[in-house]
């Protein structure tokens, strides 16, 4: 979604009552932020909305991003604020040779989940499609890449062939390098 | 604040040089450098990163085939990073900041100012800046080549490059900063004899 470098592009300041109903959004798709909401998002905080390429608006405190929200899809949180609270939001596990090529953009394929190194939740507490999750790597502690998964967990371990996930924000891609001050 | 909460925020550290949390840095290209930044300042996770046990665990997991495969890919993207690098230094010593004094009547005259986008300055924020230090009207056009240009009025030229020295000297070189003078050539000349 961001492969290229972000231009610096105007930002505005949210109005309350929104930034009340992105915060009530924001808790609905991720009940595992719960906990940390006063501290991701407090209520007085002024939030700041920069408008990004492909109609993708992205949330800011203070120069810090937060969440960014295609025009037609939930928020997800920016990968900074998943290092922060890395158990707010259902993660996945990818293996050691899926890393490189995530990390230069690739979609994401069900091999590298499925494979030895991969981790996918059990049955029972399955990942439906279209659910926002964080993706790990094998040997790694930190979340190299979040994004919608485009089919279920179970669906992938039956299946066990092609796209997880179509376009997510990784490690180290234009939303990632971008100078927000 | 962040100590209110129930589970108080991690505290990630981002590697200076590639800016991936430090165990990604192999893959970002600058491999080498991100491990002497590492080592530089912040040696526990050097240790625990870098150390012999570490390295072979990482290759163990792969299989030869894919152990190679990765090693080229690395040593291409390394190579790649490094162009890269070695082309933008180049760019950025030959190109050159240029002012321009440039008559628009008689006596009066607007500075126009060209090619600190490359010196990784931003045009919007440096021309808001210039129209406060001397307060004056101070706008980013694109002139007809396609070029964004800052335009300031009146003659501030010497100002301005003692300015830009002074606030970004650390990123534009003295001597990359060249003067130039346009005038409205017919009258001018008609009028020096």
């Amino acid at each position: 979604m961001f492969k290229k470098d972000i231009p610096p592009s105007n930002r505005s300041k949210v109005k309350s009552s929104v930034q009340r109903g992105l915060r009530q959004k924001l808790l609905e798709t991720y009940p595992g932020l719960e906990p940390f909401i006063e501290d991701v998002m407090p209520k007085k905080a002024s939030l700041e909305a920069v408008k990004l390429p492909e109609r993708v608006t992205l949330y800011t405190i203070d120069s810090t991003p937060l969440f960014f929200q295609p025009i037609d899809g939930p928020p997800v949180p920016h990968l900074r604020l998943i290092h922060q609270y890395p158990s707010a939001i259902p993660t996945i596990q990818i293996d050691r040779g899926a890393i490189r090529f995530v990390l230069s953009g690739a979609t994401l394929m069900a091999p590298g989940l499925t494979s030895p190194g991969g981790r996918l939740p059990d049955a029972e507490n399955a990942i439906e499609a279209g659910q926002i999750v964080a993706v790990k790597a094998e040997g790694k502690e930190e979340v190299c890449l979040v994004g919608m998964l485009k089919v279920g967990t179970e669906e992938i371990k039956s299946k066990g062939k092609g796209v997880v996930m179509d376009e997510g924000h990784y490690l180290g891609d234009g939303l990632w390098r971008m100078h927000l001050d | 604040m962040e100590e209110s909460g129930p589970e108080p925020a991690r505290q990630v550290v981002y590697c200076g040089v590639c800016t991936l949390p430090p165990e990604y840095c192999e893959f970002g290209g600058t491999a080498k450098k991100c491990e002497e930044w590492l080592k530089d300042n912040e040696s526990d996770l050097w240790d625990k990163l870098y150390s012999e046990d570490a390295l072979n665990a990482n290759l163990s997991t792969l299989s030869v085939s894919a152990q190679e495969r990765a090693a080229k890919d690395a040593a291409k993207k390394e190579a790649k990073a490094a162009a890269n690098e070695a082309r933008d230094s180049e760019r950025k010593a030959a190109s050159k900041v240029i002012i321009k004094r440039v008559e628009r009547n008689k006596r009066k005259y607007v500075t126009v100012v060209i090619g600190l986008e490359v010196f990784g300055l931003e045009n919007k924020k440096i021309a808001k800046d210039l129209g406060k230090k001397f307060a004056t009207g101070s706008s980013v056009t694109r002139s007809p080549a396609g070029i964004e240009e800052i335009t300031v009025q009146g003659d501030v030229s010497d100002d301005l490059s003692d300015w830009l020295l002074e606030v970004h000297g650390n990123k534009i070189p003295e001597a990359n900063i060249e003067f130039v003078e346009d005038k409205k050539k017919k009258k001018s000349e008609a009028a020096l004899p």
